[in-house]
């Protein structure tokens, strides 16, 4: 997070300062800073939401909340979580260390990175302002399913705009990613030697541009439906709710790898460093990326074995989906063989990258599990699925966003971070995170359907462990507020290269990284 | 550089929109594996249509109507008797009227003839499915939706369907049906 009185000096040209310069940016490492600081602040809200959830569940009964409120509380946590924490998250991880890591000035756009970045505030704000509007925020589940989302009111309709808007964001901000790898390397840079968080990002913007018009044609059909009469979905007039269903999932399965790709790209960036070895099957690990990417397109059923599909459709989707295991634990092997009689060292990034392997597996594990159609008929909306996408987001790809702001936070500010914080952090965090999510499994095997702000009064001690678990994992993000804070006023010098094992173009650049970088290409050897 | 940009840019719009279009497409081309494969198309589903008419066979259906003694109700079958395939969905109707000064709950309870074709006898709506109240002097057409099941064993050639009403208490007052009285 680069601080103004630093870039004005390394800037020749004079340029706004204040909020101007913010608002006027088309500086790739100001975009990424706002893109993390944003995502932060969704963060902390979507959070906030989580643990009022969490209070309700607390006991049975209706303590907190009414039903209604509930349900618009699980909402619209789910729906900025993913396109207000993590996609701008990683959005914000591309905008700084894609140019630095393939030795370009900036991105290919500058421009239309700064509009990608300021669609994403306004689509925020309408989402929140749903809240105070009369019948309150949208409370159909952020899948956004018919009849009920053809059925609310005005605030159904200013999600439907919302979602456009963070859509048309991410597929402006993948076209310059896309752009930027493709057309802006360093010579000698060939594609088979970039660092694999930029593999990771190059796939995950062409399934973002490949998926998020689908998604932004599928919540069209449903503005439509609600406001011109059309009836893609409503069965009265001839439509089919399941068909949205389909449209949704097309969208929805290569969207959790998008929210995932590039969590594997930073960790695959961090454990070699640490491992102070080269990544173990670098080759291997491209193309285990991009079969999980082209696989994601023929899965997308299993989200729905319980709306009645042929059984030859089900047994299709529950052998795709459990393909899809065989390039993720291609990864997972890559990763601890990377390890494997390494020289470890176990700074805060290595904590977090190496919770992620052991976390995201246990998530991926209980993925197979739901793949299967049968069971999944049986765990289909219980806390079972809840338990294990959480597993794969919390652990996984949020867990990975913080190793990767560790990581690059020393080369982004020039200080070194408190690594006692950093370990309370992880401590707190990984202890907490486990807490919340681990008694859900059971909870989903025996039946507490998920969504609901009441429940039977045998599912209450694991419910109330649950809750503790998410009142110490949410407090303990102020730990991390608080460090990043002291580590961009001040600290220790950072040197160059911040990390002994560290290997690839960024760490090149003197820390704090100039304002302007690589306005000459590097020669990469 | 720059030129090069503009074309990546121009084909990644292409594909972008192509893919926007891809999404209505997907809407025809459900459809389309749907019919072809046969699945989610209503008619096939619905019972209209269902294969499972026997149509070697033929049955008689009779129908009787009844009113317990005391309730002031006229009540008769619009249609006395009609010649079915087993399998297959019939709609009949039945008539009924309130000749009282008073609004009156009543219930029909169903028997048949033989007995033993009350298992094959499928009711899928009823007006014996709930209380009817009838208003003074209301008269109402009720319609009986039904399929004779097609396992039902081929000696049986007539089904006599008979119903009688019964007086399940008199609607004096309204609160008296929101407390729910139990049947008496």
């Amino acid at each position: 997070m680069s601080d103004a009185a630093h870039a004005h000096d390394d800037h020749s040209h004079g340029h706004p300062s204040g909020i101007m310069r913010w608002l006027t940016t088309t500086n790739h490492k100001d975009i990424g800073t706002m893109y993390l600081w944003f995502a932060l602040i969704m963060l902390f809200s979507a959070g906030t939401m989580a643990l009022l959830i969490r209070a309700e569940l607390f006991q049975p009964g209706l303590q907190l909340t009414n039903p209604d409120f509930f349900n618009q509380l699980t909402t619209m946590h789910g729906l900025i979580m993913i396109f207000g924490a993590i996609m701008p998250a990683f959005s914000g991880f591309a905008n700084w260390q894609v140019p630095l890591m393939i030795g370009a000035p900036d991105m290919a756009f500058p421009r239309m990175n700064n509009w990608a970045f300021w669609l994403l505030p306004v689509a925020a704000l309408m989402l929140m302002s749903s809240f105070l509007l009369p019948g309150g925020a949208v409370a159909g589940g952020w899948t956004m399913y018919p009849p009920l989302f053809i059925q609310g009111g005005i605030s159904y309709d200013l999600t439907i705009l919302a979602v456009h808007i963070m859509g048309l964001s991410s597929i402006m901000g993948s076209i310059n990613i896309v752009t930027t790898i493709l057309n802006m390397r360093a010579p000698g840079l060939t594609l088979m030697k970039m660092p694999l968080f930029v593999w990771t990002w190059l796939i995950t913007a062409y399934l973002l541009i490949a998926t998020m018009p689908v998604l932004a044609g599928a919540v069209t059909m449903l503005l439509t439906d609600r406001n011109f009469g059309t009836h893609f979905f409503n069965a009265a007039g001839g439509g089919d709710p399941v068909m949205f269903q389909h449209i949704f999932w097309f969208f929805g399965h290569p969207e959790v790898y998008i929210l995932i790709l590039p969590a594997f790209g930073i960790v695959s960036q961090i454990i070699p460093t640490f491992a102070r070895k080269p990544l173990f099957g670098y080759a291997s690990m491209v193309y285990a990326t991009a079969s999980i990417a082209i696989l994601s397109f023929t899965v997308w059923a299993h989200h729905m074995f319980a709306v009645g599909m042929p059984a030859a459709a089900q047994l299709f989707f529950m052998f795709s989906t459990m393909l899809i295991a065989v390039p993720t634990g291609v990864k997972v092997f890559n990763w601890v063989a990377t390890m494997w009689k390494g020289s470890l060292t176990f700074e805060t990034p290595m904590l977090f990258a190496i919770a992620f392997v052991c976390l995201f597996t246990i998530g991926g594990f209980s993925g197979l599990v739901l793949a299967v159609a049968p069971v999944d008929i049986q765990l289909q909306d219980t806390y079972y699925v809840v338990a294990h996408f959480h597993y794969v987001l919390v652990s996984g790809a949020l867990f990975a966003i913080f190793a990767g702001i560790y990581y690059w936070l020393p080369k982004w500010t020039g200080h070194m971070y408190s690594e006692t914080l950093g370990r309370w952090h992880f401590w707190l965090s990984v202890i907490g995170m486990n807490i919340v999510f681990f008694p859900m499994h059971f909870l989903g095997l025996a039946g507490m359907p998920r969504r609901i702000p009441d429940y039977a009064l045998q599912f209450t001690e694991f419910n109330q462990i649950a809750t503790v678990g998410a009142f110490i994992f949410g407090f303990s993000q102020l730990v991390f507020l608080v460090l990043v804070l002291k580590t961009i006023k001040g600290g220790a010098k950072a040197a160059d290269r911040v990390w002994e094992g560290a290997e690839g173009l960024e760490w090149t650049l003197p820390s704090p990284a100039p304002y302007h970088t690589f306005e000459t290409a590097p020669v990469v050897k | 550089m720059a030129a090069g940009n503009a074309k990546t840019l121009t084909k990644l719009i292409v594909v972008t929109l192509g893919m926007f279009g891809f999404g209505f497409a997907l809407v025809p081309f459900y459809y389309k594996i749907c019919e072809v494969t046969g699945i989610n198309s209503g008619a096939e589903q619905s019972l209209v249509k269902n294969t499972q008419v026997d149509s070697n066979r033929w049955v008689t259906l009779e129908f009787d109507a009844n009113t317990n003694a005391g309730l002031p109700w006229q009540f008769k079958p619009l249609q006395r008797t009609l010649k079915v395939h087993p399998g297959q969905l019939v709609q009949v109707e039945y008539e009924v009227i309130n000749t009282s000064d008073q609004a009156i709950v009543g219930q029909a309870v169903p028997s048949y003839g033989p007995a033993r074709a009350a298992a094959f006898f499928k009711k899928i709506e009823c007006f014996c499915f709930t209380p009817q109240t009838l208003a003074a002097g209301e008269s109402r057409r009720m319609p009986v939706l039904f399929v004779l099941d097609p396992a039902m064993g081929g000696d049986v050639h007539t089904v006599t369907l008979s119903y009688t009403f019964f007086d399940i208490g008199t609607k004096t007052q309204t609160t008296d049906l929101q407390k729910g009285q139990p049947h008496g």
